[in-house]
């Protein structure tokens, strides 16, 4: 996503001058944070669901190869395609020839955050093919030309009356209109009509099964089905990461993942997709994008254990009062923070920082990523790759020769404190960011050490 | 019971804003400084989580390992080595507690809200030790008030509005104080309070275990 190049920063200062907006994107991504909790706690063995998921997902990707052709394999035996793309360009590339072999100039997709990281949409626009996205909150930021804010709830960020202007401009809704049950009908009527005349369906995939080639699909609006049913042609995109073992392992995944989601027990629809029916053709697109760099990164491989539920957005301070589009990139929130430089490192520095290492993103994740240690260690990497800001390099470089000497640390306390006290105004002025919103401290009278000294009795 | 004069900071700032490589100076003051005692006690949470989880020195690998194994932060020494269970503390206030996140996610100084586990709290089995003390409730027990080290000025806006907000939350309470075991979370929302003119005052949670107010 272009953001003329502003940073996370940047950006959420923007986002941060409608206050009021600010309060309302908060609260209604709490919402969703206390929905999960409330589901987390309606299960005792929700912690021990959590770790068996997390090492089911540990020995995927410890061996990926394997269970990689082993899929390949069994879908291949099921009649399915296999297509393998090392990166997002050759994803659109092999899209784009599956369509064309298939004289297809119009498809319907259903959610796959995996087009938004390869940028499908665009590339399929420039080379003359509509996309239309039939999951709700996708086709509504379709319509607005702007890109998902969330991996989850892509157009959380609009306000229905803002839905309902977009509707009435494109769907013919009535003017003002903006009612959620007559909003979501005339939505429904415009995506039946598309669904019906589509030849191909792209849709993405939750889990890839590799013990029996199926994959599964896990939509709340059947829009997956309505698109892949009806459709001559069905592919599916996948990243190489969405393995998992054994179908029996869907009973631990398909637990979690809508409970960590939306607080709701299962997807209403969670449909496998194992074989075309009679007629059709089924595709699966492979697709590696930078997933083989990250999982020879040990700090940061199991970044790939994620199954993209978004409950570290919803419970993240900074992302519920940010956005999504504050990340200028396809994953926002935490977890994007810890993907995104691994793509593109330099585009993508400002992200690690995006975040006071709370943790609260570790403890909601269904497959415990420790997001947050990551975060802190992407800034390392950062740094030394040279990616940081040259003035905070240069401040930090006195911060330590200051703190590494008591005798300059006692003098440096000593003039702040006579600086907050007799001339404020050097530190109480726009320049020093603090001081925008927040008062300084009062200075005391003398340091922890001095008045220790004067009092201590052992001495 | 001894303060090492010489003690400067434990080197969180630089190490996260990604310049850990910078904090050796640091690293190897705080060894000099702490590796002879059997305990080292702190009043701050966070610093105590740099120290457990980032201490290192090449050349006295051992002695950072000692250190890392014997820090407390001060609650939970109170709490876990100390085993107080009756203090003659007197602090008759209605006081919202602020959960520091390093201190609560980090050191595990209470229950996460996050989890399915059992609750519990060192901070405020202490509290409960205070005679007339009264907490109030907050909506949101455990959300980062957004100071968050350089995050504060690097990340102005959501710092300060994330401040606000947790604020709001602890006046909507009724809290006359605020407090917490971490100088730095209640440095930010002092900042904020007092721009907003606000009586309410903060106050660290060693002064309330302190305290003779009748």
């Amino acid at each position: 996503m272009s953001t003329g190049a502003k940073d996370h920063a940047q950006l959420s200062d923007i986002f941060n001058k409608d206050e009021a907006r600010v309060d309302w994107h908060d609260e209604t991504l709490w919402f969703v944070r206390a929905k999960r909790d409330k589901a987390a706690h309606s299960l005792p063995e929700w912690e021990t669901l959590r770790e068996a998921a997390s090492q089911i997902k540990d020995n995927v990707l410890s061996n990926l190869h394997d269970y990689l052709l082993q899929f390949e394999a069994n879908a291949e035996k099921n009649g399915i395609k296999v297509h393998w793309a090392a990166n997002g360009e050759e994803h659109n590339k092999i899209v784009h020839s599956i369509l064309k072999e298939n004289g297809v100039n119009r498809i319907v997709k259903s959610k796959s955050m995996l087009t938004e990281e390869c940028h499908l949409n665009d590339y399929l626009h420039k080379n003359d093919i509509e996309v239309i996205d039939t999951d709700l909150g996708e086709r509504i930021v379709q319509l607005a030309e702007e890109p998902p804010s969330h991996i989850v709830l892509p157009c959380i960020h609009k306000k229905k009356e803002e839905i309902g202007e977009l509707f009435h401009k494109h769907l013919g809704t009535l003017e003002g209109a903006s009612d959620p049950v007559y909003l979501t009908a005339a939505a429904r009527d415009h995506l039946r009509e598309t669904f019906i005349t589509r030849k191909a369906a792209l849709t993405g995939v939750n889990f890839a099964v590799a013990e029996t080639g199926e994959f599964v699909v896990c939509t709340n609006e059947g829009n997956a089905d309505m698109g892949a049913h009806l459709a001559d042609v069905h592919i599916a995109c996948m990243g190489i990461e969405k393995l998992i073992p054994l179908r029996k392992h869907l009973s631990v995944f398909l637990r979690i993942l809508t409970r960590s989601a939306t607080g709701q027990p299962i997807t209403t629809y969670s449909s496998h997709f194992k074989k075309p029916r009679p007629g059709q053709t089924m595709h699966i697109v492979l697709v590696d994008n930078g997933r083989t760099t990250q999982l020879g990164r040990a700090d940061f491989r199991n970044s790939l254990k994620c199954i993209r539920c978004a409950a570290c957005m919803n419970t993240c301070p900074v992302y519920r009062r940010s956005g999504g589009h504050s990340y200028h990139t396809a994953i926002a929130g935490p977890i994007g923070s810890i993907l995104a430089p691994n793509l593109d490192m330099k585009n993508y520095a400002d992200l690690p920082f995006a975040s006071t290492l709370c943790g609260s993103c570790s403890n909601v994740c269904p497959v415990k990523i420790n997001i947050h240690e990551q975060l802190y260690k992407w800034r390392q990497v950062i740094v030394k790759e040279g990616y940081a800001d040259p003035k905070k390099a240069i401040a930090m470089k006195v911060m330590d020769f200051t703190l590494s000497n008591p005798t300059i640390y006692k003098f440096a306390g000593k003039a702040g404190r006579f600086v907050l006290k007799h001339a404020p105004f050097t530190v109480n002025n726009k320049l020093n960011l603090w001081y925008k919103h927040r008062e300084m401290p009062e200075p005391p009278k003398q340091s922890f050490g001095e008045w220790y000294k004067q009092n201590n009795k052992n001495d | 019971m001894v303060y090492p004069t010489k003690q400067t900071c434990c080197g969180q700032p630089m190490a996260n804003s990604g310049f850990e490589h910078l904090t050796q100076g640091c690293n190897d003051l705080f060894i000099e400084n702490f590796s002879e005692f059997d305990y080292v006690v702190s009043p701050s949470g966070s610093c105590v989580l740099h120290i457990k989880d980032h201490l290192h020195a090449e050349k006295a690998e051992d002695k950072a390992l000692g250190i890392r194994k014997k820090i407390y932060e001060l609650t939970e020494f109170l709490t876990d080595v100390l085993k107080v269970e009756k203090l003659t503390a007197s602090f008759p206030h209605k006081v919202g507690v602020h959960q520091s996140c390093h201190g609560q996610r980090g050191l595990m100084l209470a229950q996460m809200t996050e989890l399915v586990e059992a609750p519990f709290s060192k901070p405020l089995h202490l509290l409960n030790m205070v005679q007339g003390l009264e907490l109030i409730e907050l909506k949101r027990p455990d959300e980062c008030c957004g100071f968050g080290g350089t995050f504060c000025v690097a990340e102005e806006a959501v710092s300060v509005k994330m401040g606000k907000d947790r604020v709001a939350d602890h006046l909507n309470g009724g809290a006359e104080y605020i407090t917490a075991a971490d100088m730095s979370c209640l440095m930010h929302m002092e900042g904020i309070l007092r721009r907003q003119n606000s009586n309410v005052k903060v106050i660290h949670i060693a002064e309330i275990l302190n305290a003779q107010e009748f």
